[in-house]
């Protein structure tokens, strides 16, 4: 443990107020993959999907502001892997409807059946890879 | 409203250290060093997000739109987890889903810079490559 477990649970629960305040106010899902591929079709005045990304950016500057940011020291990686493993996450969230946030918190909570065998897999996929790469 | 949400979520996803990858890949990593933060931050995201469902369930409609948006209903099929299992390979690759990725990006991190080109051009051609015309009826 690295030691943050009240940050960690604080900074969980805004990620789960921002999810349960997007779908009480304005009856959208809080799947950041979701609303970023309706952001890039987004013609004229910003919609929901691109003022829910411009409001992402000013919590991150204003919580960076307020809380820091020091990354820990990171494992070697070359710079391919960076756009290689965003292209498959983009890939793989496109196709399987959903990340971290639109099937772990937002479709769960729905109680989606959907939503908890795909944050099963991803998962499960996940500490398997990293586990082999990183271990 | 969609505004706060955002920050709202920006706001937590730095507090609770997603943002770094390497904070992602110690939950990821099971070595004997592992580092559960990951989870601390998903259980307390859910219990939030599930009294907010909780509270709509009750509700017609949402407080400021005509109707609650929801995905349509669909089967468990090979779609979803092939998808989900791709996104698991990119996720433990690199410790990035797409949220604190974009968030990385405004932190000029630049492992989110470099994740992030190639999360958006992939998007671009998913999203506007050639459709197969329809069929004629």
């Amino acid at each position: 443990m690295t030691g943050w477990p009240a940050s960690a649970l604080a900074g969980g629960a805004l990620i789960g107020l921002a999810a349960a305040w997007l779908y009480l106010s304005l009856g959208r899902i809080a799947g950041i993959s979701g609303l970023l591929a309706a952001a890039v079709r987004e013609r004229g005045a910003p919609g929901v999907p691109m003022l829910f990304l411009a409001g992402l950016a000013g919590g991150t500057l204003a919580g960076a502001a307020i809380f820091g940011y020091e990354p820990l020291p990171a494992a070697t990686q070359p710079d391919w892997l960076w756009p290689l493993g965003g292209g498959v996450v983009a890939l793989g969230t496109w196709l399987g409807s959903g990340c971290t946030s639109g099937h772990g918190v937002c479709g769960i909570a729905r109680g989606s059946g959907r939503s908890f065998s795909a944050t099963l897999t991803f998962m499960a996929i996940a500490v398997l890879v990293a586990t082999g790469l990183y271990a | 409203m969609a505004l706060v949400a955002g920050g709202l979520f920006g706001l937590g996803l730095v507090c609770s250290r997603m943002v770094d990858p390497q904070q992602v890949l110690a939950f990821l990593t099971l070595t004997e060093r592992w580092d559960p933060t990951l989870a601390f931050v998903m259980g307390a995201a859910l219990f939030l997000s599930s009294i907010g469902y909780a509270i709509a369930r009750r509700r017609e409609r949402p407080l400021f739109e005509a109707a609650f948006v929801d995905p349509p209903r669909r089967p468990i099929d090979a779609r979803l987890l092939s998808g989900a299992g791709l996104f698991g390979v990119g996720w433990g690759m690199t410790g990035y889903c797409p949220g604190p990725a974009i968030s990385g990006v405004f932190l000029l991190d630049e492992r989110a810079l470099l994740f992030f080109a190639g999360y958006l051009m992939t998007l671009f051609v998913l999203v506007y490559r050639p459709q197969k015309a329809p069929e004629a009826v």
